[in-house]
Order: C-alpha cells, then sequence, then structure tokens
C-alpha cells in the first residue's frame, strides 16, 4: 500500500476528531445562545483572544475526554516495521490503516499517543492546580489579614521553597527511590489536609449562627474528606474508589509543593490590598471573627485575579509535567506522557522531525490556549 | 540601609543552610545510599556489602555529624582498614596529606564520585561555560522585552499593542524543549533544508560561533522574554494612563517625550524587579536547553549529578543554584528601593 | 507659535455636544452647553457629579480619551476655533496659553521627577528658554505661590511635599507661562477646609495679578461665590442657568438651582427653622434621559405635557439680559415663595448619659523608615486627654481637619484598637482595653459606624440583602430565617429604599443609596450609640440632604446617640446639639452648637469657620487665612498644637504658646475652651458670620 498524501493525512485528521468538532459545536453554540445569563464566562466572547483561547482549551478538553474514539491505534502497541517511519505510512498487518503521523522510535503510532497524552495532562494539571490554590488561599490569607509574625514565618518559607530551583527540586523528589522512604506519604498526608481545613473553616464561619445547618455542612466536609484523604494519600480506602498510584502521587504532591508559594504569594498580595477597604473594617466592628472576614468578604473579592491566574497556572504546570517528562521523570517510561515523548523524539531530531514536533505543537497549543483564556478573562473581568 | 543589607544577607545565609541541609537529607536517605553504593561499587552487590562499603566510608554516622562534616565544622570521617588503606571524607586521591576538617568553610566542596574530581574545579569550569551563555541571553531577551513591552504598552489597545501581546503569550506557551525542538528542526535539519545553525553546541564550548551559539540563546531568550514583556507592557500602559500623564500632555509635551521622559522612568521600576526574579526560573531553562543542545555546562552538571547521586557535587549545585536565587532577590530589592523615589526618600 | 491679542471673549463655547462611545453604544454627556469667559474674568461651572462639567474642561482641552468625542458645536478660543486644530497646534497652546489643574495634587505630580524639572518643562518647551532661564523663572513662580525655601522645593520630589504646598506646585507649573485662560477642575476638594482657603485666596490673587482668565469647577456653591464673577448651573449635560454670579444667587430662576439651595444647610440656619429640603428621585442614567427637560421627573413645577415634550431652548430673561434659564415656566413660577413648610418634628429631650470618655490616649509606634524597620521608632499621639460625654438623643459634633486623631478615636470606640490610656465608658461598662473580640455580642451591637466612603462601605461580592441579614445573624436578633428576612425588609423600609433592592448588588446602586444601606446595617442591632465618620462628605450635594435627614429621623425614633464626626461645618451647625472641635489630637473647643459658631473663639475654630465657603450672599465673613499646612503627627510643634499657625499668638506674653499646653479654660456652662489667650481678649472677639440684614 501507499503512504498517504499530506492533503490525505490532513484530511484523515480533521475526521478523526470529528467528535471533538460536534462537542465545540454544540458548547460553543449553547454558550452564544445563553450569554446574557452566564457573567464572566459570557463576556468572554466578546474578546477574540479570549474565544479563541477557550476554543483551544475546549478542543484538548473535548480531545481528552473522547479520546477512546478519536484515536487510531493502542498507544503502547509496538509494530513491527513500523520504527522511525514517515506520517502516513500504511500499517503493516492492518490494511487500510495509517500511522497517521507516523512511528516513533519503538514503532508506536505518533498519533494516538499525542491524543493519549493529552488526557494523562488534563487529569492532572487542573487537579494539581486546585490544589495548590487550597494551599495557598488557607495560608495566604492568613499572612496578609494578621501580618506579625505569622505573616513573617509563612513568607519566610514561602521564599525557602521559591529560592529552591524547581529542576533539582524534581530530580530529588520524583525517583523510584524516594517513594520507597515514604517522604511523598508524608507531603501528601500535609498537602491532602489543606482542603478539609478549608471547607472546614469556611462553612463554620459562615453558619455558626445556624447551628443545625452548619452541623449538616461540615459533618458532609469530613465524611467526603476523610474518605477521599485516605484514599488519595494512604490507599486506604475502604471502598476502593480514591486511589492514586504511588509515582502519579509523587508527581502530584512535588507539582503541588512547587507552586502553592506563588499562590501563596498573590493571595496574601490581594489581601493586604483588600483588608484596607471599609467593609472588611465594616465587617470588624460588627465583631466577625477573622476567618469569616477572610474567606466570605476578603477572598470573594479577590477572584477576579484568582481566576485568572488560576488559568494560567494550569498552562504552567502543563509545562512542568513536559519538564518532568522531558527528563524521564514522567508518569511511567511507556505513558504518552507529552514531554516524554518529545525527549524520546529528539535524539533524531534532524532526520525524523515527526517524532518530537506533535507532541511539541500540542503542548504549546493547549498552553497558549489557557495563556490567551487566562488574558481574555483579565480583560473582561476589568470592565466589570 | 547598611541595617538592611545585612540583616537580608543574614536571611539569605539562613536561607542556604535551610536549603542545602534540606538537599544534604534527601540525598542520603537510605535508598539514595543504596543506589550510590550499588554505581561505585557493583550493581550485584549484596545487602551487607552496601552496609559495609557505606559504612567504612562515614554514611553510617548521624545526619547532623555528616551535615557537618560536609560544612567544615566537624572534622571529616577517617578509617584505616586492615590491609592498610585509608578510607575516609578528606581522603583524596593523588594528595599526600589528609587534611582534618575538609567541608565548605574551608573551601572544600567535596569530590564527585561521577566525574572523580574535586568538586569545585568541576563546578568553576561548568560554571563558566554556563556564564556565556547566560550572558548572551541576557544580552538578547532583556532589550527585546522591553521594547516590545513599551511599544505594546505605549498605546494600549492600538493594533501594534495586540500583535506584540499576543507575540508575547506566543512566547510565554512555548518552553524550551518546545520552541528547541521547533527551531531545530526549522533552521538544523534536513527536513525543512534551511542550514543556517548547528544543532548542536558541543562545539561552542571551545569557540562561540554564530553558527553554534545561536539557537540555544534564542530558544531561551525567546521563553523568558514573553512574561517580561507582559509585565513591561502592563506597567506602561498603567503608567500611561496615569494623572500626571495627562499632566504632561496638558503642558504641551509632545508624546515621544511624554515616553521618554515621563513615562519610562516610573514604567521601568516593576519590570526591573521582575527581570532580576526570572534569572532563577531561567536555570530551569538551562538545563534543559544544555541537554537539548549538548553544551556540557552547569545545567548539565546538574543533571549528571542528579541522576548519579553524586552527594557532594549535588551539594554544591544546590548552593551556587540558591546563591544565584537569592542574590538576585537582594538585588531585585535594592533596586526597587532605588529607582522608586517615594521609598528611598521617604 | 506667539502669542496672539484678541479683544473679545476668551473663550467662547457654543452649544457643544460631546459623547462617549463606549461597548453599550453612544452616550451622550454634554448636550448643547454653550458659555462665554470674557477677559479677566472667572467663570464657575457648578453641578453635581455626573453632569458633565468636567467633560466640558476636557473637551476645551481637546484631550477626550479614546473613547470621547466632540459631535457638535464650536470652542472658540481666543476667536479661533478649537475643534479644528491640528494636533501641533493644540500642543502649542496647551499649557501655554491654556492651562488645567484638576483635584488630586499628588497623582498631577510624576513621581519619579523632581519639581524643578517639571517646572521648568513649560517654559523650555514653550518659549524655548535656556535651563538657567527655565530655573530662574521656576524659583519666581514658586515664591509667587507662597511657598518658602524656592531652593529646596525645587530640589525635592513631588512626596516630600503636603498636599497644600503640592497643589500650589501645580497651580505654579500653570501659571508658568502666563496663560491666558485657566482651567480648575475641582482643585480643592481633596484638601482639609483650612488650606483650602489659602488655595482660593491664592488663585484669586493671582488672577488679578496677571489677568489671567478662568473656568472654575465644582460642586461647592460657596466657593464659587467667593471666586466667580458669572455662574453656569449644570444639570446632566445642559446647562440650566446662566448669569452674573449676584443674580443667579438673589434670583435664581430655574427649580434646580432653587432645589439645589434649598438642599444646602446655611449658617445662621437650624434644623427647626430652616429644614434641608432633598431632591427627589435621582439622577438620570446617560442612556435614560427623559424627553425634554432633564430635570422634569423631580421637579416640583412639572407639568406633563408641556415639560416633557422636545428640547427646552434657553433664553434670556425679560428683564436682565446677561441672565438665561432653561425653563419653560420662568415668568410663572412665583420665586419667592419659600417651600412648603415641613411637617414641625419635635425635637427629642437629651436623656440619660450613654458614653463618657475620660482622659482618652492613644499613642502609636510607628518606625521611622518603614521599608528598612531598624530601631528606631517614632511615638504618634493621635490622642491626647480627650474627654467628653454623650446622652441619649443627642447629637455630638467632632469636628477637625486630617490628623486631628477623630478617626482613631471612632476606632478606639469601636474596639478596633485599644486605648492606652484613660477611660471609655460605654453604658457602664469599660471597654477602653476591650478590643472587638473580646466584647460580648450586646456590647458590639450597642455601638456601631456608619462610614465615609460610599463606594467602599459595602462588600461588592454579596447582594444588598444578605449583607444587612449577616448583621441580623451576628447581632443575634430574630429567632429564624424567616423572621431575619422579614426584618431585613422593614430594615430597608426604614431607610426608604424599595424592598427589590435586597436581590441588588452594590454596583447597581448610587452613592447615596449605598449610604443608606450602611445606615439599615448599622442600625441591624439596634446600636444605642452611632458613630457617623463623615459619612455624606462623599455625597453629592443635593444627596447629602437625604441622608442627613435620614439619619437624624432614625435618631429622633430610636432615642439614639449619634457621634457626628465631619469636617463640613455647615453640616454640623444644621444637626449638631454640641460640638467638639479637635486639633492633632487634642480637643481644642467643647460646647454646645451655638456656643461654638459665636464668639468666644478658640483660634483654630475661628480660621476654621472663616475657611468654610459659605453660599449666600447675605452673609459677610471675617477673612482669616491660616499660614502654612497642617503639622505632621509624628512631629507636633511643642507647647500648644495650634501655636505655628495661629492668628493670635502675639497677644501671649512671653511666647507661652510654644512652651506650654495651655489649661482647658471653663467659659461657660458647658463650653471649654484650651488656650492661652486672656478672658479679655476672648471676650471681644467679634463674630465670623455675620448676617447682613
Amino acid at each position: 500500500m501507499e503512504s498517504l498524501s499530506s492533503l490525505q493525512i490532513a484530511i484523515s485528521l480533521l475526521t478523526q476528531f470529528l467528535p471533538v468538532w460536534v462537542g465545540l459545536g454544540i458548547i460553543i453554540s449553547l454558550s452564544m445562545y445563553y450569554r446574557p445569563h452566564l457573567g464572566l464566562y459570557g463576556h468572554l466572547f466578546d474578546s477574540r483572544v479570549g474565544t479563541i483561547g477557550l476554543i483551544l482549551v475546549l478542543f484538548w478538553v473535548l480531545t481528552a475526554l473522547f479520546a477512546d474514539l478519536i484515536i487510531t491505534h493502542d498507544p503502547l502497541a509496538q509494530i513491527s516495521g513500523m520504527k522511525n517511519k514517515r506520517p502516513g505510512f500504511p500499517v503493516r498487518g492492518m490494511e487500510g490503516t495509517f500511522y497517521l503521523l507516523g512511528g516513533d522510535n519503538l514503532a508506536r503510532d505518533i498519533f494516538s499517543r499525542v491524543i493519549m497524552g493529552s488526557r494523562t495532562v488534563l487529569s492532572i494539571a487542573p487537579a494539581a492546580t486546585v490544589f495548590a490554590f487550597m494551599v495557598g488561599i488557607t495560608l495566604g490569607l492568613p499572612a496578609g489579614y494578621r501580618s506579625g509574625r505569622l505573616d513573617t514565618t509563612l513568607s519566610f518559607l514561602s521564599n525557602l521553597v521559591l529560592a529552591f530551583p524547581v529542576i533539582l527540586l524534581f530530580f530529588l523528589l520524583v525517583t523510584p527511590e524516594i517513594r520507597s522512604t515514604g517522604v511523598p506519604i508524608y507531603l501528601a498526608a500535609v498537602l491532602f489536609l489543606f482542603p478539609i481545613i478549608l471547607f472546614v473553616v469556611l462553612f463554620q464561619s459562615r453558619f455558626y449562627t445556624q447551628p443545625t445547618k452548619r452541623n449538616i455542612y461540615v459533618s458532609l466536609v469530613l465524611v467526603i474528606g476523610f474518605w477521599a484523604y485516605s484514599g488519595l494519600a494512604f490507599n486506604m480506602d475502604p471502598l476502593g474508589v480514591f486511589y492514586m498510584e504511588p509515582n502519579l502521587l509523587n508527581i502530584f504532591v512535588s507539582v503541588v509543593f512547587v507552586n502553592a508559594p506563588t499562590v501563596f504569594r498573590i493571595v496574601r498580595g490581594l489581601t493586604l490590598d483588600i483588608k484596607t477597604r471599609d467593609y472588611v473594617a465594616a465587617a470588624e466592628t460588627r465583631g466577625e471573627g477573622p476567618w469569616y472576614i477572610m474567606l466570605w468578604e476578603i477572598l470573594p473579592n479577590a477572584r477576579g485575579p484568582l481566576i485568572v491566574d488560576f488559568c494560567l497556572r494550569i498552562g504552567y504546570i502543563t509545562i512542568l509535567l513536559g519538564t518532568l517528562g522531558f527528563f524521564g521523570l514522567g508518569v511511567s517510561p511507556e505513558s504518552p506522557d507529552w514531554g516524554m515523548t518529545i525527549n524520546e523524539g529528539r535524539k533524531l531530531l534532524s532526520i525524523y522531525p515527526h517524532l518530537a514536533i506533535p507532541p511539541a505543537l500540542a503542548l504549546m497549543s493547549l498552553v497558549l490556549g489557557l495563556n490567551l483564556l487566562a488574558d481574555g478573562l483579565r480583560e473582561q473581568s476589568l470592565k466589570d | 540601609m547598611w541595617i538592611f543589607i545585612v540583616k537580608r544577607t543574614g536571611v539569605m545565609a539562613l536561607t542556604a543552610l535551610c536549603l542545602t541541609f534540606l538537599v544534604f537529607f534527601l540525598t542520603n536517605l537510605q535508598p539514595n545510599l543504596e543506589k550510590l553504593a550499588k554505581t561505585q561499587g557493583t550493581m550485584r552487590m549484596s545487602d551487607e556489602a552496601v552496609d559495609r562499603w557505606l559504612e567504612q566510608r562515614g554514611y553510617k554516622q548521624p545526619l547532623l555529624v555528616r551535615y557537618g562534616e560536609w560544612l567544615g565544622v566537624s572534622p571529616g570521617f577517617l578509617l584505616v582498614k586492615d590491609n592498610g588503606k585509608t578510607l575516609g571524607r578528606c581522603v583524596k586521591p593523588g594528595a599526600d596529606h589528609i587534611p582534618n576538617y575538609c567541608g565548605v568553610l574551608q573551601g572544600d566542596m567535596g569530590w564527585s564520585t561521577v566525574f572523580k574530581d574535586h568538586v569545585s574545579s568541576i563546578v568553576s569550569k561548568r560554571l563558566g561555560l554556563t556564564g556565556w551563555l547566560m550572558l548572551f541571553v541576557m544580552l538578547v531577551m532583556v532589550p527585546m522585552a522591553l521594547i516590545i513591552g513599551v511599544l505594546a504598552g505605549m498605546r494600549e489597545g492600538s493594533r501594534t499593542d495586540r500583535s506584540l501581546s499576543t507575540f508575547a503569550i506566543i512566547t510565554t506557551a512555548t518552553p524550551e524543549y518546545v520552541s528547541g525542538v521547533v527551531f531545530v528542526v526549522v533552521f538544523a535539519s534536513s527536513a525543512v533544508g534551511l542550514r543556517w545553525f548547528k544543532g548542536s553546541s558541543a562545539s561552542a564550548m571551545d569557540d562561540i560561533t554564530i553558527a553554534n551559539f545561536t539557537l540555544p540563546v534564542i530558544t531561551m531568550a525567546f521563553y523568558g522574554m514573553g512574561y517580561i514583556a507582559r509585565m513591561t507592557r502592563a506597567s506602561m500602559a498603567e503608567v500611561m494612563t496615569a494623572q500626571y500623564i495627562r499632566t504632561a500632555r496638558l503642558k504641551g509635551v509632545s508624546f515621544t517625550n511624554i515616553v521618554l521622559k515621563h513615562a519610562l522612568r516610573n514604567a521601568l521600576i516593576a519590570p526591573f524587579t521582575v527581570i532580576m526574579l526570572q534569572i532563577p526560573w531561567l536555570l530551569t531553562g538551562v538545563v534543559i536547553v544544555e541537554t537539548l543542545f549538548n553544551y556540557k555546562g552547569f545545567g548539565w552538571l546538574l543533571v549528571q549529578a542528579a541522576s548519579n547521586n553524586d552527594i557532594d557535587l549535588l551539594l554544591a549545585c544546590s548552593m551556587v543554584a540558591v546563591f544565584v536565587v537569592l542574590v538576585t532577590q537582594l538585588i531585585s530589592d535594592i533596586g526597587y528601593v532605588f529607582l522608586n523615589p517615594r521609598i528611598r526618600i521617604s | 507659535m506667539q502669542q496672539w491679542d484678541y479683544d473679545g471673549p476668551i473663550l467662547e463655547i457654543d452649544n457643544l455636544s460631546i459623547s462617549f462611545f463606549t461597548r453599550l453604544g453612544e452616550i451622550p454627556a454634554v448636550m448643547d452647553f454653550s458659555c462665554v469667559v470674557e477677559q479677566g474674568k472667572a467663570v464657575g461651572l457648578v453641578g453635581e457629579s455626573g453632569c458633565g462639567k468636567s467633560t466640558v474642561a476636557l473637551g476645551v482641552m481637546q484631550d477626550l480619551g479614546v473613547n470621547g468625542k466632540i459631535v457638535g458645536g464650536s470652542i472658540k478660543f481666543k476667536g479661533r476655533e478649537l475643534n479644528t486644530m491640528s494636533d501641533e497646534e493644540l500642543r502649542h497652546l496647551r499649557g501655554s496659553e491654556i492651562a488645567m489643574i484638576y483635584q488630586e495634587p499628588m497623582a498631577s505630580l510624576n513621581p519619579a521627577m523632581k519639581i524643578g524639572k517639571q517646572l521648568m518643562e513649560v517654559p523650555i518647551i514653550h518659549q524655548q528658554s535656556s535651563a538657567e532661564q527655565a530655573f530662574v523663572l521656576a524659583k519666581q513662580v514658586v515664591e509667587d505661590v507662597r511657598l518658602p525655601d524656592a531652593e529646596r522645593i525645587l530640589d525635592s520630589y513631588p512626596h516630600q511635599l503636603s498636599g497644600g504646598q503640592q497643589q500650589r506646585i501645580v497651580i505654579a507649573m500653570a501659571l508658568m507661562s502666563k496663560p491666558a485662560l485657566l482651567i480648575l477642575d475641582e482643585p480643592t476638594t481633596a484638601l482639609d477646609v483650612t488650606v483650602e482657603a489659602g488655595i482660593v485666596d491664592l488663585v484669586k490673587g493671582l488672577g488679578e495679578k496677571y489677568g489671567t482668565s478662568m473656568l472654575f469647577i465644582s460642586h461647592n456653591l460657596g466657593l464659587i461665590l467667593e471666586t466667580c464673577n458669572d455662574i453656569c448651573v449644570m444639570y446632566s449635560g445642559e446647562a440650566v442657568e446662566v448669569g452674573p454670579i449676584e443674580n443667579v444667587f438673589d434670583r435664581m430662576r430655574h427649580p434646580y438651582t432653587q432645589a439645589l439651595f434649598r438642599s444646602i444647610p446655611l449658617p445662621g440656619a437650624d434644623k427647626q427653622s430652616r429644614p434641608l429640603v432633598s431632591i427627589p428621585g435621582n439622577f438620570p442614567l446617560p442612556h435614560e434621559r427623559p424627553s425634554g427637560c432633564n430635570f422634569g421627573p423631580r421637579c416640583n413645577y412639572y407639568e406633563q405635557g408641556r415639560c416633557n415634550n422636545g428640547d427646552i431652548a434657553m433664553p434670556a430673561l425679560a428683564d436682565d439680559p446677561s441672565h438665561a434659564s432653561r425653563c419653560l415656566k420662568v415668568s410663572e413660577i412665583d420665586w419667592d415663595h419659600p417651600p412648603a413648610a415641613a411637617a414641625q418634628t419635635q425635637s427629642n429631650s437629651i436623656g440619660k448619659l450613654v458614653l463618657k470618655v475620660d482622659n482618652l490616649r492613644k499613642y502609636y509606634e510607628v518606625a521611622a523608615s518603614a521599608l528598612f524597620g531598624g530601631r528606631d521608632t517614632r511615638v504618634v499621639k493621635a490622642n491626647e486627654n480627650v474627654s467628653f460625654t454623650a446622652h441619649e438623643s443627642e447629637t455630638l459634633a467632632i469636628v477637625g481637619e486630617s490628623g486631628c486623631g477623630k478617626s482613631t478615636l471612632a476606632k478606639v470606640l469601636l474596639g478596633l484598637e485599644a486605648a492606652s490610656d484613660g477611660s471609655v465608658n460605654l453604658l457602664g461598662k469599660d471597654i477602653q482595653k476591650t478590643l472587638i473580640h473580646d466584647r460580648d455580642v450586646d456590647t458590639v451591637s450597642s455601638i456601631q459606624m456608619v462610614f465615609q466612603n460610599p463606594f467602599d462601605t459595602l462588600n461588592p461580592s454579596m447582594t444588598v440583602g444578605r449583607q444587612i441579614v449577616r448583621a441580623l445573624e451576628v447581632f443575634g436578633i430574630c429567632a429564624s430565617e424567616n423572621e431575619r428576612n422579614n426584618r431585613m425588609l422593614e430594615l430597608l423600609d426604614l431607610v426608604k429604599l424599595p424592598r427589590e433592592f435586597a436581590a441588588r448588588k452594590p454596583r447597581q446602586l448610587s452613592g447615596g443609596q449605598k449610604q443608606r444601606v450602611g445606615i439599615a446595617r448599622a442600625f441591624a442591632g439596634n446600636a444605642q450609640v452611632m458613630v457617623a465618620d463623615e459619612p455624606v462628605s462623599a455625597l453629592d450635594v443635593s444627596v447629602q440632604a437625604a441622608v442627613t435627614d435620614l439619619l437624624m429621623e432614625l435618631q429622633r425614633d430610636n432615642k439614639t446617640t449619634m457621634l457626628f464626626i465631619s469636617h463640613d461645618l455647615s453640616i454640623v451647625r444644621y444637626i449638631s446639639d454640641r460640638v467638639m472641635v479637635m486639633y492633632l489630637g487634642h480637643v481644642v473647643e467643647m460646647g454646645t452648637t451655638d456656643q461654638v459658631f459665636s464668639p468666644p473663639y478658640h483660634p483654630y475654630t475661628e480660621a476654621l469657620l472663616s475657611a468654610v465657603p459659605i453660599a449666600d450672599t447675605s452673609v459677610e465673613r471675617k477673612h482669616i487665612v491660616l499660614d502654612g499646612d497642617i503639622p505632621s503627627a509624628m512631629d507636633p510643634p511643642p507647647g500648644c498644637p495650634f501655636q505655628s499657625r495661629c492668628q493670635h499668638k502675639q497677644q501671649v506674653p512671653d511666647n507661652l504658646c510654644e512652651r506650654e499646653l495651655p489649661p482647658m479654660k471653663h467659659m461657660a456652662e458647658h463650653h471649654n475652651l484650651r488656650c492661652h489667650l486672656s478672658d479679655d481678649f476672648l471676650a471681644s472677639m467679634i463674630p465670623v458670620i455675620q448676617l447682613s440684614s
């Protein structure tokens, strides 16, 4: 069989993504229809930059979601005779199918690996960002609001972590040897506690005047929280729903640990600014507790810059995950992680560009989309 | 003012101590030590052999003692085996005299197990190579980023602004392993055929030429300039909407003079601090770029040390990295004070 | 370009229309505005926020920003049309022939450039002077604006000067090339009253000296009366009345002007005899302007079918060609008819003692250099020996300018700070050292505060209703959620806001409405003492009346004690029973309103009273202008805090004022003042404000 021409490759690629195009169409048209009711999200469509970013991000989210439908071959399968073959090469033994973007140095389908790689990235990056935000908010609010010794200590610690070269930290933490010492589990035990603390304080400070309501919310948080906690951190979930494999846990914890101080800094700065407003003073004169003021008066008014940073941070963590993969510290050696794929492909770069370019462009487009989205959100939230 | 610098230097020293101790702790965890023993001995050593190997070289002492040895506050471990061979921290091949203390305070950074040489000489040589790379990167990146930022922020919302901003956003989305790969394919491979530059900078270690150094420099500069450009743009745009710019305009000052004489002075305060704080992030870029382009500088050294758990070398690299970060933070803080008359004279 | 001579009016604005183009479409800001500024004269442009007066000024300078555009009419400067000039020609005019100064002096000066350099730029650009010539000129102008030590000032940065000094520099910069027209946009709004008086004096003097014509924009009618020859009143983008100032003030001929005057408190008037009449309704939003007369919906004389029928012209009055009014019913309305008499309200008699403050001291320790820390700490004596009492149903006004310690006092009372010394006794409990989180709910709810800045007083992310309900929750009012909701709606009724507002977010409310919500929130716990910290200073004049009335009504109905902190003596005169005057942390005078507002005065009170602009042509005011600025609280003058600026210091022998803090003199029952002046001298003081009958 003959290889596909460039035009044919392009057409096949487009058709493979069909579920994504359908999904995109539905979401975008629904959003446009309900625009006036959707607040900031609706205003996003006024900005060209934001809309393009949104489309790029949605593209990859849907790709990750529909990955099973899009891929042409098993990402891990090595088919002999396909080693380093150019894009569009027909597959031996499976008539009528092609490696749309060529084969890698272990004869696997690059196209399918890139698509599956999106799933890896999108399952880790947003979750890690959420956790980094939880830690950063829980520590940044009191540091900015209370100032004094708490602030000095926390700022020193955050500077400590920030002064540490990221790459060095990864090399030290994300190794099989570390895993056997249990250090990641200790880190996880501490870091995963923050969301639970945050939510408990959230509900307690707001509803302490209505004990029944407060009790319901807090118990819900504690039950679900500790259930997830036991599973994720210690792998002791009795029902087996929450589980994170050790290597993934390692990476997850390191990424959260590295990003939390920056979020801490941002939240602290915003808190220092907002706490001078009159409505905070009004809350104080009402006798409100400090955590109520921090979580319910200050935090909602910091949401603009925080939402923007959230998007940017997902992009940044994506890049970090790529860096990890690039140095071989990825989730597992065969996983179709973008960073790892780039690393594997770079050795033969001058001869076989098709090995490293697709994952590189994929990563770049996702991060670009996130950055454009953040920019659009920032523009629109300023106009509010 | 001087009190401030002294205080900060104190904090810096404390931070450096904490961080190096952390690195020491992590590299001296049991599994890492076992790995070290196996790479230095044979991969098939039995557990007792590993234990003996570690004990004979002083790795079984308490953690703080060993850290003290590295610092130079406690005397180096010394053991004379039955067969007359001396083993110890301060024992270096080829040296007759075995000093009592051999730590950082004595100027001895230790012995590299990977390169079998004094750590200080290895590090200084490689650091020099990276120094050249960083120099060229800064020379390219900083002026470009500032110019882009100023031109974009000067007239916010204009077409220049939109295109330059989009360009800046694109650069922040391309980490070094992405842009490096793309640049190599476009400029140095047979695929596109534009062979203007070389894809490997190994030859640049002896002699820097445009052909072998351009790609690593622009790869790093490309990613680093985005953030600086955006910060500069934001600062410039904010300054241009300030009241005192309106005063200048209503005084009859021309637009060029408004930008150059009135706005720039205020707008560049924030970017200066950002530039200083970007330098530590460039370290990650250095590691990636040196790996990509075969330039055996400091970044490459770091990777070698970490992959092989070469403890002394790793500690030395950490110290250098931490030192660079802290010094740039200090310069950034001082600069912020100096550039801002409101704080300098209060 | 040479300055050219011209015989006619300096500025002629004819049917000017300016619109802003935003994503909501075209929003007209100024419509058909006409105005003439003659040579050597000053024209005042008066209106409330959003009426378009600043837009007119920017239109004259042709600096409307990206969104603004002049869509009609002409602006002629010395006979030449400004709208058609090129950028280059405009640049030559700006700063040399037409100069503008505006509100915040600190923001108007480049923080990174020395003052001298900023001043010297003007002649260097416009007269091609050399640096030396420019320096000499700059030095001379700095001396003209009465700043001492010109060389040192030229070598300083803006932040090293005080607010008043900065504004003088801005004025100096505007006058550097002797412009023919000077536009002043609210130049004194951000300054203290006594400093404002100095600036106004300066501007008037310089105008006379250089023959500069002025366009003076302000919302303060009294200020305009003092400085201008003609007045133009604006409402919602239109000029509604123009004319010579005495004519307009004495014989106003537009319902809005009349309503505006009636909502301003005047001296010699107290709340019983001349109640403030607030203007009902709200400003129309730019895209919601009614057809016909803009003021129609709020006008007492509105006539359906006539007043909303097409554009209204602005003809001159029959008996006075220089005076014009945009009202169809000018000749029909009986302008001398007094306002409908308000229901005579019986003020409550003063009740029992509620709050007693005795020798309160509050000192702060501040690091000498904020950034570098270090061992040096300075002590800021924010409150020094403050003593007063307050009773049920009483309004005690606390008057003073910035740095007098009134905000600190409020903070100590509310528990946000602990007193350094002295006692604060509220309803029998000593609370001077109890911070807010140590106080029980009853104490907390019994003293509450209304804040100054309406735009910051409500949390922008929460609905109005929820914020009031939260106050109810925290104070433990009502037992169930339903009851609380009802109580919240009742509170909204109490502050005269429609119940639908409960679901709105603060950004959908106007300044006055937000302040009302703030009041409702503070009253949620049935507070017995209400501390109002400049509650109306940030509001428009016509809205001030309504909110002030509301506060008084709430006080009457609930027998609340009100501590009214303000620097606006007119409102203080209007609503308070007793007044306490503070300066640099000390109480300098205290007494009933009548006692404080008539002699004998503390010199500071005297100066303060003479500095307040009064919008009444029938009032004669003694003219006292204080030298210099208010000293910093970190570095108070020795002896009497006021001695560095006191106009009567020479009357005390031996320089006693510079050495010793004066004792509190007991002048009459309830009237004390802290001064070294002899009783004879004090008795000989003449009233500052006299009504010429």
